[in-house]
């Protein structure tokens, strides 16, 4: 038996480069304000609240602690955390409301990437004995992924330049986008390599942003709602760290996701994917059967807006966006975690009607 | 819809100890994750989901740490998750895991919670510059002891009562082999003389650092009813968390302990816990926490926690034992020590604590705090099914 649960609000920051003025929590209190008035909720009326986050951004042990008081937990709430994006906090949160003991929750997350060197601190995410020690900076992971991708074949980098181009040329429609711009692939060919076969273009900026969704279950949607965006299906899969163990030119732990969250019984109408390098667009639209889908992240994608521990619940809040104004009909959002998309999750939702 | 039911049908841990240098952190995790599964007479195949948990990443130095564990534990291909909601965290994990099996989600997930405080330098770890905050370069301690202080004023408890909770839980400890302090020759007058470090907190009524892991697997009714062995059903699970800073909040008996355990105990059916709880384990850290939780926990009358320390109602063989393992103060791994709490309960209601089981113990509660005592993770577990 499953609970119907649908996305009934959404709010971002708009990203930004570097958010110097405000800390964490200041950044990310507006956030909670917009997105409790968007779905007409005070924390009271919320049951459950859950949220994402590392203190490996934050620079401080127990971050997350600062920031549940900008949510104002009095009297005592129940609440957790993740120590991972957001969207795993909105899966603990899927969790919580099958139990029905509660109809609504709150996710957020927030993470400031800027203050320090991001590429440097991803790194201490490898295996600390024999890998991390070397400092393998995260763009250099992501271009032996490229790499292996031209070298099977798979791809060009014609086909990397294409989904940057239509990404950041899709974000001059996003308010909250940080990178928009109208160029062509053609163009793009012509930019010097960063790390080889990577351009600078085909990275992800470095963003400052945060996040939260609003949650309800069955009539409680309904009711604060006219069109919820139901989640039909949700799950997340790893894969071992080690890049030897992989075939990097696949996504065999999204796959299982998307076949888990029931994403190929019915044709999607949008796709939001966390991916943060161009090519890993291609590997994940391949493990998603979107194939040349003409409206994958309409957004812009993590190549418009880059906010780690963020990027993740921000492409369910886009897909979930769009159904809520009628824009689409069913959509499937994804979230990635670890280097060259270790851990993947998907979920899958749709309108009424 | 009702939940499903959820039991706990395997318990491991580590040997804890100040230094394990014979493991990696992948080594350290699969020690308590393979005494669980061996214990659940169960096979790494046989596990549908991995749920982690551990406090601040900077207490080993590696960031989000479960993704390089990822294989080490077995979660390749399945859903591995990681928790961290400061020192309940252990409570919590286990608590998430528990809602996968009573969503119907899983039928078989396995917990881990651990903490390898050797890698790094936990008190240095907890008092990184917080800007537009006052410094704490004192450690939890330091944060801690006027709480304490506050609760001596309050309640006009005597000062030999901390004394009395350290010689039990280090008393208790002796007859765990899984215990990190093992010191035979502690006495009240060891204890009394030990160094003060924080007044009143002295030394020997202190936690020690560890390394440890602990683990669970926690499985559906149709699992649990296949069990060679006795399992314990999970009765009720509850967390609460409040603000770091509020006016409203009274953070030596804090309304969210108190609201978390009221939860809790109607969801188990209890309403008297001092008649109708046969043990339990606590998160006492600090040896006057065990009066003022028992006081926050419902098991005593405001004012009188310390009375039943006195009187001996905590020691193993009293009327309510509390921290039959030697609890916190005997060993902290700290993401785990939540875990150890909410497992060793199950192993008093399954019968299987060894020289520290409370002889006939059919309902337990485990406990875990973290924080400045503002997140609350509570089970109770029991020998019949709910």
């Amino acid at each position: 038996m499953v609970i119907d649960v649908a996305v009934i609000a959404f709010a971002q920051m708009p990203n930004v480069r570097a958010e110097t003025a405000l800390n964490d929590v200041e950044m990310l209190m507006p956030v909670i304000a917009d997105v409790r008035a968007k779905a007409g909720l005070t924390q009271a009326d919320i049951g459950f609240t859950c949220s994402g986050s590392t203190d490996y951004l934050s620079g401080q042990a127990f971050s997350f602690v600062s920031t549940l008081d900008g949510v104002g937990p009095w009297p005592p709430i129940q609440e957790s955390h993740v120590e991972m994006d957001g969207a795993w906090a909105l899966y603990e949160a899927w969790v919580k409301l099958q139990l029905g003991d509660v109809d609504t929750a709150l996710v957020y997350c927030y993470g400031k990437s800027a203050p320090g060197p991001l590429h440097e601190v991803l790194s201490r995410q490898l295996d600390p004995y024999h890998v991390a020690p070397l400092w393998p900076d995260a763009i250099s992971l992501a271009a032996l992924q490229a790499r292996m991708l031209l070298d099977a074949g798979k791809a060009t980098e014609a086909d990397f330049a294409e989904v940057v181009s239509r990404s950041r040329r899709n974000a001059m429609n996003n308010p909250n986008a940080q990178l928009a711009w109208d160029s062509t692939a053609a163009e793009l060919l012509d930019e010097p390599m960063m790390i080889d076969p990577l351009r600078k273009s085909d990275c992800p900026p470095i963003t400052d942003g945060a996040c939260a969704v609003i949650l309800a279950s069955g009539d409680r949607a309904r009711e604060l709602r006219q069109r919820p965006a139901w989640i039909r299906g949700i799950d997340h899969r790893i894969e071992p760290m080690a890049l030897g163990l992989r075939d990097l030119t696949v996504s065999v732990s999204t796959r299982a996701a998307a076949a888990k969250a029931g994403l190929s019984t019915a044709p999607v109408d949008v796709a939001e994917l966390h991916a943060p390098f161009a090519p890993q667009e291609l590997i994940l639209r391949e493990a998603l059967g979107l194939g040349g889908h003409d409206n994958v992240n309409p957004s812009g994608g993590p190549l418009a807006a880059n906010p780690v521990m963020v990027a993740g619940l921000t492409r369910i809040g886009e897909v979930a966006q769009r159904i809520m104004d009628g824009t689409a009909t069913r959509g499937v959002a994804h979230a990635t975690s670890g280097p060259c998309l270790q851990q993947n999750l998907v979920t899958v939702l749709e309108g009424e009607g | 819809m009702p939940k499903e039911r959820v039991a706990v049908v395997g318990v491991g841990q580590t040997k804890h100890q100040a230094t394990r240098g014979d493991v990696s952190m992948a080594g350290l995790v699969r020690e308590a994750a393979s005494r669980a599964l061996a214990d659940a007479e169960m096979t790494w195949g046989d596990i549908d989901a991995v749920v982690v948990g551990k406090a601040p990443d900077f207490f080993e130095g590696v960031m989000m740490p479960e993704l390089y564990l990822a294989d080490a534990l077995g979660a390749t291909g399945k859903p591995l998750f990681r928790v961290h909601t400061a020192g309940s965290v252990g409570g919590s994990t286990a608590i998430v895991a528990a809602q996968l099996v009573q969503a119907g989600i899983h039928e078989r997930v396995l917990t881990v919670a651990f903490e390898k405080q050797s890698e790094s330098e936990a008190m240095w770890a907890l008092s990184m510059p917080i800007p537009f905050q006052p410094p704490l370069h004192a450690g939890a301690g330091g944060y801690f002891a006027p709480h304490i202080r506050s609760y001596m004023a309050r309640s006009s408890a005597p000062d030999h009562i901390g004394i009395l909770v350290a010689l039990k839980d280090r008393m208790n400890a002796l007859k765990n082999p899984y215990a990190h302090l093992h010191e035979p020759d502690t006495s009240f007058d060891s204890i009394k003389d030990s160094m003060m470090l924080w007044d009143p907190i002295r030394y020997a009524e202190t936690c020690p650092s560890s390394d440890g892991a602990c683990a669970m697997v926690l499985g559906s009714e149709a699992v649990a009813d296949r069990s060679t062995k006795p399992v314990a059903w999970v009765k009720g699970t509850a967390m609460r968390s409040e603000p770091t800073m509020s006016a409203d909040r009274d953070p030596v008996l804090p309304r969210g302990g108190s609201d978390c355990a009221a939860d809790v105990y109607r969801q188990a059916g209890i309403t008297d816990p001092r008649s109708q709880v046969d043990c339990v384990e606590m998160y006492v850290p600090f040896s006057w926490f065990e009066p003022m939780w028992l006081e926050n926990l419902h098991f005593a009358p405001s004012g009188e926690g310390w009375k039943y320390v006195e009187d001996g109602v905590t020691q193993l063989d009293g009327d309510l034992p509390v921290n039959m393992s030697g609890g916190v103060l005997s060993s902290n791994p700290i993401g785990a020590s939540g875990m150890l709490r909410f497992a060793e309960v199950a192993l008093q209601v399954r019968g299987m604590a060894g020289e520290h089981q409370v002889p006939d113990a059919r309902v337990g509660v485990g406990h875990a705090y973290g924080g400045g005592s503002q997140f609350f993770a509570m089970w109770v577990v029991g020998s019949d099914k709910p």
